[in-house]
């Protein structure tokens, strides 16, 4: 059908019409990486000796590591002695009193991306002190989450006021060997949240990087570490849908989460960064090492994560069932346009006694772009009456893209049930034709069919975060129709 | 209502209609009879304006107005509903969404208010009992898992929902049984009306028993070759397609 053929061609071509640069004034080190570049990094955020040991250790190890090659993906390689690894967030003495200091330009950003007044202010760094409304509700948070003994702060904060929780569980998911990606993030990790929630408590609400004061700024390589002691619950949200602003193309992030007896974490990610243009030039490199300990019995620990952006994404949020009826549940959506690739799944390894695992994974590639599932189920011999359901769908606009996937299953006990389900489909002409007989323009018909193909994932991700993920999706899509 | 001149359409290489001609009155029932392979489906997607098919000549005209230059969508916002021979799944969207929101682009398009909720469940729930459709239809994915008897009756349920000026119903009869057909019969008799047409494209005559049409049209090789009134299609039912084929080419 050659029709159709001609308008994917031409709907895709179509700009990402977040795609902006802004030039911003930064205090940064200049490009280049040595023990010297770690010492600066760790002398300037104050950190204790015992910070930039872990660093330097982390540091020398990489040294000896290969960047890893076995992704379906393919990029230029990347000149590590390029990048700058230090960007400071301006103290606030530095930091714009209102917005008429602030940049022009950048102002002019938010306007277009019809992001509300008193949200751009926090956005453009402006010094916080309670005058606009997301900062007093950001205040009024933590004072709720004092009083039920949350501790919810920058990461750098956390090195410095509770060292103790920092050395007991930093690198204890994700060791500083783990891989190339997360040995680098541990040599000159930038900031990140830092989150625990005490013995038996529920956290009174959402926690979003949205409402952490200096959230922006975190920078390339950041730092998550989440504890939920014994019986404890929280849902943390990552990202939001406004897109990303970020000079710096290599971001390796690490995200590690312990869950104790009884504990339960959830976390939300919405990843929408600039995800290149139509050749796939200027494009987010996002190489994320994102795991979690069910380390108690009973623990549970929920991934959702919808993926929009970043020209490459390497990302496998993945949980070890360690406890006994412990519980990991992975929900992915990943679409990938033009010529972004994606290669993302989840690693569920059984580790305790009846331990369960649910893995949804919708991938929905368009234009020419590459979108791979890659999963490990691993059930260990001790882990009697493990239970995992894996349900993989790919979805295809167009001709020209390609879903892959690598599902691995590693059984060693045999009373383990583990079940793989897979599709691949197409939006078909068919489908398309039919919608618009019924009067439904032809985009909004995709949109339908998308959301559609999503709902299993989508009704995983608090309310809010659901609606949002969706009008990003129909965003991430829009012309991608065939 | 609609006036179709000399209609010459191809697939790819291949000519389908060859000058086909047809007048259809505000309000009249038209069958549309013939052997497989004479054309019949291809009519009713090139009215609803499927691509793949090319119109090489004629005309076809809905209320005065150049069909051809319409794209589907307005095409059927305008009133023209086809009733697919093989309506397609759609899975994951819920079947009362999608006839939301078919029915708020028509009614958007008339100038109306969008539909409320309550107001769709009360109407949907209303047309399903018509047609003897379990109310949990409405919270299935579209077609999903759906018999063919049940594809066929959801078609009749999105009709009577967008109460459409002309509906081209293309093999609505075909893989249905005795009860499902008197269902279907049945919607589609309760949306007969002085201001709407109806055509049926139909290889038996066993729809007709149901829904008596006022005019009867044998499609054969791309052209019409004999209309009259129901009389016909009983004539068919008889002696089969061959003798109209025959007549026509001698």
């Amino acid at each position: 059908m050659s029709t159709e053929a001609n308008d994917i061609d031409l709907l895709v071509n179509r700009r990402y019409e977040h795609g902006f640069v802004t030039d911003i004034e930064t205090d940064s080190l200049p490009p280049g990486l040595d023990e010297d570049v770690i010492r600066a990094i760790s002398g300037r955020k104050n950190e204790p000796e015992f910070m930039l040991e872990w660093r330097l250790k982390a540091y020398r190890y990489w040294l000896t590591q290969k960047e890893p090659v076995w992704s379906h993906v393919s990029y230029t390689p990347i000149d590590y002695q390029s990048i700058s690894y230090f960007s400071a967030p301006k103290s606030d003495a530095d930091r714009p009193k209102s917005l008429d200091e602030v940049d022009p330009k950048l102002l002019e950003t938010y306007e277009k991306l019809g992001i509300p007044l008193h949200e751009r202010a926090k956005l453009a760094g402006v010094a916080v002190d309670a005058v606009f409304d997301s900062v007093s509700v950001a205040t009024t948070f933590k004072g709720k989450l004092a009083e039920a003994g949350v501790i919810f702060c920058p990461f750098s904060e956390a090195v410095i006021e509770h060292p103790e929780l920092i050395k007991k569980y930093l690198g204890s998911v994700v060791p500083y060997r783990d891989n190339f990606f997360a040995s680098l993030n541990s040599a000159v990790f930038s900031d990140g949240s830092f989150v625990y929630i005490p013995k038996g408590v529920r956290c009174p609400m959402e926690l979003s990087t949205y409402f952490r004061i200096n959230a922006a700024n975190t920078g390339q390589f950041e730092r998550t570490l989440i504890i939920a002691e014994e019986g404890s619950y929280v849902s943390y949200l990552e990202g939001c849908t406004a897109p990303m602003r970020d000079e710096n193309q290599l971001h390796a992030a690490v995200v590690e989460l312990i869950a104790l007896k009884d504990a339960e974490i959830k976390y939300s990610t919405v990843q929408n960064w600039y995800p290149g243009d139509e050749n796939g030039k200027g494009g987010i490199f996002n190489f994320v090492t994102k795991r979690g300990d069910c380390r108690g019995d009973n623990s549970k620990i929920s991934w959702t994560q919808v993926e929009t952006g970043s020209a490459i994404t390497w990302k496998y949020p993945s949980c070890i069932l360690r406890g006994d009826n412990s519980v990991g549940e992975f929900y992915s959506v990943a679409v990938t346009n033009n010529m972004q690739q994606a290669d993302t799944g989840t690693k569920m390894i059984h580790i305790g006694k009846n331990t369960r695992s649910t893995i949804v994974s919708k991938g929905i590639s368009a234009g020419k772009a590459q979108n791979s599932y890659r999963g490990l189920v691993r059930i260990m011999p001790q882990a009697t009456n493990a239970r995992n359901h894996t349900q993989c769908d790919s979805l295809l606009i167009g001709k020209q893209c390609g879903a892959h996937t690598f599902p691995y299953i590693e059984v060693r006990n045999p009373t383990a049930q583990v079940e793989h389900e897979a599709t691949t489909s197409k939006i078909s002409a068919d489908q398309l034709f039919y919608c618009r007989q019924r009067g439904i323009a032809e985009e909004d018909a995709v949109n339908m069919i998308v959301n559609g193909f999503c709902k299993e994932v989508f009704k995983e991700l608090p309310m809010e975060f659901a609606v949002e993920a969706q009008a990003l999706l129909n965003v991430s899509l829009e012309g991608a129709v065939g | 209502m609609l006036e179709i001149k000399n209609l010459e359409v191809s697939i790819g290489d291949t000519q389908i209609l060859r000058g086909l001609s047809l007048s259809i009155g505000t309000g009249e029932v038209h069958a549309i009879m013939g052997p497989n392979g004479s054309g019949k489906s291809t009519l009713a997607l090139v009215i609803a304006g499927h691509e793949d098919y090319k119109v090489t000549a004629g005309s076809v005209h809905f209320e005065g107005q150049n069909l051809l230059d319409l794209a589907p969508e307005e095409r059927a916002r305008k009133g023209v509903f086809l009733g697919f021979q093989y309506p397609v799944e759609i899975p994951g969207v819920n079947n009362a969404y999608l006839l939301k929101a078919a029915v708020n682009a028509r009614r958007k398009h008339q100038g109306e208010s969008e539909i409320d909720a309550f107001e769709f469940l009360q109407l949907a729930r209303e047309k399903m009992k018509l047609l003897e459709m379990d109310p949990s239809f409405l919270n299935r994915g579209v077609n999903e898992g759906f018999s063919g008897g049940e594809k066929k009756r959801n078609e009749i349920l999105q009709m009577a929902m967008l109460e459409p000026r002309l509906a081209i119903l293309d093999e609505t009869d075909s893989g249905l049984d005795i009860d499902a057909l008197k269902a279907v019969a049945k919607g589609i008799n309760a949306l007969r009306d002085p201001q709407r047409s109806i055509v049926l494209v139909t290889h038996y005559q066993r729809l007709l028993d149901y829904v008596e049409p006022d005019y009867v049209h044998v499609l054969s090789k791309g052209r019409i070759v004999r209309s009259g009134d129901k009389s016909l299609a009983l004539e068919l039912e008889e002696r089969g397609y061959d003798w109209v084929q025959e007549a026509a080419s001698a």
